[in-house]
């Protein structure tokens, strides 16, 4: 156990958070885009959201950092930077199941209460902002904060294709060097479980909290 | 745009895509078998078992459920062959892959189990069963019928991420495809391709579950409903 070491740790669990950080905030904003379009009245933008959602679940993560990884270039931008390329695919990769999980919760939010709306003569939009959505997000944080999770350990996998060094690839480059696994995939491990731990715990009581009225 | 996109010198590799479809298959269903005869009985003892049982199974859950798949298999892969023990490579990628996706089983089954009314359960008393009928035909099955189409959208999920076994070496679909990727130099092809085949992978999983669903639960088969 060397000091050394412990500080590369760190530094890659700093990455790790700084990724999972600028992915929750785009995924966040293409999701809720993606959430729109799949219930918008328009048949064509709702089965496009449709189509999204189904081909971004049925590719593995790793696949899609390799698109976004060597995809750019051959439209001609220069290559993209590692932390750049990861962000974009785990963008895309969240957005669809941010999409599908908002559109549940916009859809959660009781019938009378789209009736209501359109009794007072609010317009859609109208609708949206100020008696649908605000319901739909008190619905929405808890398997948000849930999918937190999902996105801190999916940029594991950034390391992979596209090379970006963050926590477990740390752990690989110290482990080559040492070979003992154990010890430090361990660490990684409980690294990794400082985060996602305390953010599982949260999401299940915000679920109790929230369901006071379906108790 | 000046790129020219050549797919035939990736599909000249057919065969070895097909080896790797196969490899890919066939950890599928290893993991899924054992997966869920893990998965069950821990969710079993996290319902009925003794309190230390418990918490041993609750721990492994949060373990596992809070940490990256490609950590535990560094950590359980190159682990393993530190104590010095020869594993094959594909033996030591199914270990890990179960042990990752049984904690997930376990917290899907529990749900189900837990959803078993008390009157299922005083009934099957009533009937004179003995502990293990009523854990086989009046908790487990109606418990998995409860929560199958959970289950098996989780284990399309574990096929598209036995990708990441291909990172200690497993020479499955992904870890075919790195090699062909080297040799040709077709990077962004050989991806396009992998999508595809995935894409493809995740319908044939889903049907294939869908299938076994209809032949595993006629009550389900016959009535069309959900329990």
């Amino acid at each position: 156990m060397n000091s050394a070491y412990i500080l590369s740790l760190l530094q890659g669990l700093w990455a790790t958070v700084v990724l999972s950080l600028l992915t929750f905030l785009f995924g966040g904003i293409a999701g809720f885009i993606v959430a729109l379009a799949r219930i918008s009245r328009n048949w064509a933008i709702s089965r496009g959201a449709a189509a999204y959602i189904e081909i971004m679940q049925g590719l593995p993560l790793l696949v899609l950092m390799g698109l976004c990884f060597y995809g750019p270039s051959i439209l001609g931008y220069d290559s993209l930077s590692p932390l750049t390329a990861a962000t974009f695919a785990l963008t895309l990769y969240s957005s669809a199941y941010l999409g599908e999980i908002w559109r549940g919760c916009i859809q959660a939010v009781a019938k009378p209460q789209w009736e209501a709306a359109e009794c007072l003569g609010l317009t859609r939009w109208q609708r949206m902002r100020a008696v649908i959505l605000p319901q739909a997000l008190r619905i929405a944080i808890p398997p948000t904060v849930g999918f937190l999770v999902q996105i801190v350990k999916n940029t594991s996998i950034a390391s992979l294709v596209v090379g970006y060094a963050e926590l477990s690839y740390n752990a690989k480059i110290i482990n080559n060097a040492t070979f003992e696994p154990f010890l430090y995939f361990g660490i990684a491990a409980l690294m990794y479980f400082a985060i996602c731990y305390p953010l599982s715990v949260q999401s299940r009581a915000l679920e109790r909290k929230l369901n006071v009225a379906n108790r | 745009m000046t790129y020219n996109f050549d797919f035939a010198a990736v599909l000249a590799y057919w065969p070895l895509l097909l080896e790797g479809i196969w490899t890919t298959l066939r950890l599928t269903l290893f993991c899924t078998v054992f997966g869920i005869l893990l998965g069950g009985a821990c969710a079993v003892v996290r319902t009925g078992g003794p309190t230390w049982a418990r918490w041993i199974v609750s721990l492994y859950v949060e373990f596992i459920r809070n940490t990256p798949l490609l950590v535990q298999c560094y950590f359980l892969i190159f682990g393993i062959a530190s104590m010095g023990i020869r594993l094959p490579i594909l033996v030591g990628a199914t270990i890990a892959l179960t042990v990752n996706i049984g904690a997930y089983t376990t917290e899907i089954v529990r749900a189900g189990i837990e959803s078993i009314h008390r009157g299922q359960l005083e009934a099957a008393t009533c009937l004179g069963l003995s502990r293990t009928q009523t854990y086989l035909h009046v908790i487990i099955r109606p418990a998995l019928e409860r929560v199958y189409p959970a289950l098996s959208s989780q284990y399309v999920l574990l096929m598209l991420a036995s990708s990441i076994v291909s990172s200690v070496g497993v020479e499955e679909l992904f870890g075919i495809s790195n090699r062909i990727q080297s040799e040709t130099y077709r990077n962004f092809e050989i991806f396009v391709v992998l999508g595809g085949i995935y894409l493809g992978l995740a319908i044939l999983v889903r049907g294939g579950f869908a299938l076994l669903g209809l032949a595993m639960f006629p009550r389900r088969r016959k009535l069309g409903t959900p329990l």
